[in-house]
């Protein structure tokens, strides 16, 4: 894309831009803010996956029966894209299996089991010089090294995004406190009541990017949080221009293209990346995380989970170790109310749904969403589509779900990737407002899903030509090679019959011409 | 604990098919009373009709079909189809008229194609135009607007004339039944008298007909409603109001002997009730935001072309079924920018 800073249009902060379409929904956040952050005891056994990230799973580098320390390496990342996990607490390792683990399959996957010592012994910590001491790589190997990831529920690892490539400068970190979702509040209670872990992470991140500028966009249904942010960057005098921006509550302001949108009225081109516009989009708990990994030379071992819904008694917000069962956050929630129906992780809108309480917090764990009947209740059955246009209305992406929704039934991929299919990012905009309450983003997934495999088919199937041309060709060369062979052979061995033939016929004639020589003389000699 | 699990998103709106024909067919109300005011039983007497008839039809169909035959009712589409229908309809037409037609939307024009969301033309507007060719007759027997009517039947009169064809004694239809203001219009013109001489009579009222220009306040309140609701989006109302108003504007400015007022067009005949309730229907019209509005904008070309020099008096239906056979294309042509896709 660009190919220098001067390639992006000037940035432009002084007003806010809007996205298209949205949806005002229900907010459903008081409950779990009413109470202060809590931090959960150490549970007995964490279970750690070996995959909570975008990428290659991580590889075990202990043992059954290994004892580990709180913080220390367990599992090395394999791969780029891909980043370690650490023990979260002191114990014994007791397996290395498959375990359930929060997915939209509901499948199994490796996980390490550690059984608390209860003594919660950290490894022994490094020292380590202030920030602005290490250059971009090193601080990027740091945060790689603790194992961060973004913690708004994607994963993706953290130091990949901060090496958007020499050919992409940034000129923009974006701090993405909208939290739109309903229900959610992990990122609004962090951005309250530890303000400062988010504005020093900030410093290290726009020392890692060597930018200027920060801004903190913050949906205006959390006041508090914004009043906290901007008193501790009003408090704070280093270089660097960090701001706090309230934007208009709208679902989904939060996604990563929306925001950015909002903030700067750039977009982020369509299957690219913000860092192709010169924007690095950071989430706030990922931020106070690299704060701890760099600070405090702590890797990422805990997050802090809205644990809220109809279906538990006291909603609240709880710093967790990773790994620990999510039953034990509902039990300190006060359980279950009688009434509970469905238990998602993330949010009603994209979140997906658990099979089971047993399954441990991974690091993309930001919400338990414990619901009854009455709250969310069982999807009604789906009518016929009627065109009537109210997804075009709300769609943030510009799509036309209603075509994509045709194509996608009818399995015409094609036609649906002509309609931008995989500008979709599933918000789920689309099907709140379906009247004929079509389950319009599980078609989209479909479509999707279909296409990625045909995809792999088609390689698949590409490799195989290739493979079997190659050997076609590689078998006409034989061939022809063998032809050449047996050609010059044969003529080799034509030439050397002819040259024989010469030289007998040669070596004949001189003997003739000899003996006549001899002959005639011999004869006056003989005679 | 174990949970039951579904696909995101998990939450829902509102909005809901059912709701949405409901909601259009309580912003008819206005338009509805006031066309029963105007112009009689008639107006009721078919609406009962056409609206029994399409449940009946699509019930019918719905179960040869093998498809759930009260859930699908519950959406109140049939109902709907109906009820536009039976708007369209001259008030003395014989009960047959409704029947046919509501027969001939929700079996040909809706079921044989797939039921809702698979019609490709609006089928009370399919019902309404196989009536117009097939019974030109039937179909111009409208009823004055009532201080004009020398007598007005009573219900009983209206159901006796409907469905058994008799009328009070030393009546005929011709002295009861009068031609619509379009209608009038068109035929005078054609015997040389200039629009002031025509639009002098009794039957003209200062916007449209008499008596059609209440129908059509009627329905454009009805209509701003849907607007308010966000039933409807401004776009088809706007481009087909818009594309009429220019149209009548220009020839209007060019030649006012000749042509009606802007003002009149938006004012008589089914203009506002197609504009706000029969355009708008969102299985056969174009979907993109830009796609409504030339959707809309050739409709209202299309109603005024047919009205100022076609040879039906009005031309919603026709307007809205040439439209309807456009769609696809507008569609195509009308997509949205999508985000990241480049261009402002």
């Amino acid at each position: 894309m660009a190919d220098h800073a001067g390639d992006h249009e000037r940035l432009d902060l002084s007003r806010l831009h809007h996205f298209h379409g949205g949806l005002k929904l229900p907010e459903c956040k008081a409950a779990a803010t009413a109470t202060p952050l809590r931090t959960l005891p150490v549970p007995p056994r964490l279970i750690l996956p070996l995959q909570q990230h975008i990428g290659e799973p991580a590889r075990p580098v202990v043992a059954i029966g290994d004892q580990v320390r709180k913080g220390q390496l367990i599992a090395r990342a394999e791969g780029y894209v891909s980043v370690p996990v650490h023990a979260s607490t002191s114990g014994r390792v007791t397996d290395i299996g498959d375990y359930p683990v929060p997915h939209p399959s509901g499948l199994s996957a490796p996980a390490i089991v550690i059984d608390s010592d209860g003594d919660d012994t950290p490894v022994a910590g490094t020292p380590h010089g202030d920030y602005r001491s290490l250059d971009p790589s090193e601080l990027r190997n740091r945060i790689r090294r603790a194992g961060i990831v973004g913690l708004g529920g994607a994963g993706f690892p953290t130091f990949i995004k901060m090496n958007p490539g020499p050919h992409k400068p940034v000129d923009l970190l974006l701090i993405n406190g909208a939290e739109c979702e309903p229900y959610i509040s992990c990122d609004d209670m962090l951005m309250r009541e530890r303000p400062q872990e988010v504005i020093e992470g900030i410093h290290i991140l726009m020392h890692a990017l060597q930018v200027g500028t920060c801004v903190i966009g913050v949906e205006d249904n959390k006041p508090e949080a914004i009043a906290a942010l901007e008193q501790t960057v009003a408090a704070d005098h280093r270089l660097g221009d960090i701001r706090v921006q309230a934007i208009p509550t709208l679902y989904p302001s939060g996604g990563e293209k929306q925001l950015i949108r909002i903030l700067t009225g750039r977009e982020v081109p369509s299957q690219g990346l913000p860092a192709d516009i010169g924007i690095v989009c950071q989430n706030p708990a990922t931020v106070a995380a690299v704060y701890h990994a760099i600070h405090r030379n702590e890797p990422l071992i805990s997050r802090i989970v809205t644990v809220t819904g109809t279906g538990v008694e006291a909603p609240a917000n709880l710093e967790v170790r990773i790994g620990t069962p999510m039953r034990h956050l509902i039990e300190a929630c006060g359980g279950y109310t009688p009434g509970v129906d469905r238990m998602l992780m993330g949010g009603p809108m994209m979140g997906f749904a658990l099979t089971s309480d047993a399954l441990p917090v991974t690091k993309t764990t930001n919400c338990l969403l414990a619901t009854t009947r009455e709250e969310l209740p069982p999807p009604e059955p789906p009518r016929p589509c009627i065109r009537c246009g109210e997804c075009v209305r709300v769609c943030p992406a510009q799509l036309l779900p209603q075509q994509l929704y045709w194509f996608a039934h009818a399995r015409d991929f094609d036609k649906a990737q002509d309609y931008n299919l995989f500008d979709c990012i599933e918000c789920g905009c689309c099907a709140y407002v379906c009247p004929s309450r079509l389950p319009l983003v599980q078609y989209y997934r479909f479509a999707k899903t279909e296409i990625w495999a045909q995809e792999r088919d088609r390689i698949k199937a590409d490799i195989a030509r290739q493979r079997h041309e190659s050997r076609q060709e590689r078998l006409e060369r034989e061939k022809r090679e063998r032809a050449e062979r047996l050609k010059r052979k044969k003529q080799a061995v034509r030439e050397g019959d002819d040259n024989s033939k010469q030289a007998a016929i040669q070596a004949a004639l001189e003997r003739a011409r000899a003996r006549k020589q001899t002959g005639a003389d011999s004869p006056e000699k003989s005679d | 604990m174990e949970f039951r699990t579904y696909s995101s998103p998990h939450l829902s709106g509102t909005n809901h098919v059912g709701r949405l024909m409901r909601g259009v067919m309580l912003a008819a109300l206005p338009g509805l009373i006031l066309a029963w005011w105007f112009f009689g039983w008639g107006v009721l007497v078919n609406l009962v009709l056409a609206v029994s008839t399409c449940i009946g039809a699509e019930a019918a169909m719905l179960r040869m079909r093998r498809r759930p035959v009260r859930v699908t009712l519950g959406d109140g589409s049939a109902a709907l189809t109906g009820l536009l229908l039976a708007l369209a309809l001259p008030p003395f037409a014989p009960w047959w008229i409704p029947v046919l037609g509501a027969l001939f939307a929700i079996v040909i024009a809706k079921q044989l194609y797939g039921g809702l969301g698979y019609n490709p033309f609006n089928p009370a507007m399919v019902g309404y135009v196989v009536l117009l060719i097939s019974f030109p007759r039937e179909m111009t027997l409208w009823a004055p607007p009532q201080e004009l009517a020398d007598a007005r039947l009573s219900l009983v009169q209206t159901l006796a004339w409907s469905l058994l064809g008799t009328l009070p004694a030393g009546t005929g239809i011709d002295a009861i039944s009068m031609a619509t203001p379009l209608d009038t219009i068109k035929t005078q013109l054609g015997l040389g008298l200039t629009l002031t001489e025509i639009q002098a009579g009794p039957r003209f009222g200062s916007l449209g007909g008499y008596g059609w220009e209440w129908v059509n306040l009627g329905f454009l309140l009805g209509g701003g409603w849907l607007l308010y609701r966000g039933t409807i989006q401004w776009q088809i109302p706007a481009g087909f109001l818009g594309g009429l108003f220019v149209m009548a504007l220009l020839f209007y400015a060019a030649d006012s002997d000749t042509y009606a007022s802007p003002l009149f067009h938006l004012f008589s005949g089914a203009a506002m009730l197609g504009a706000f309730f029969i355009a708008t229907d969102p299985v056969s019209a174009s979907t993109t935001p830009r796609g409504r509005l030339v959707y809309g904008i050739g409709i209202g070309i299309l109603v005024y072309i047919i009205r100022a020099w076609g040879g039906y008096p009005d031309g919603v239906a026709f307007a809205v079924l040439l439209m309807n056979m456009a769609v696809p294309t507008i569609d195509y042509y009308t997509q949205p920018r999508v985000y990241g896709q480049g261009g402002e």
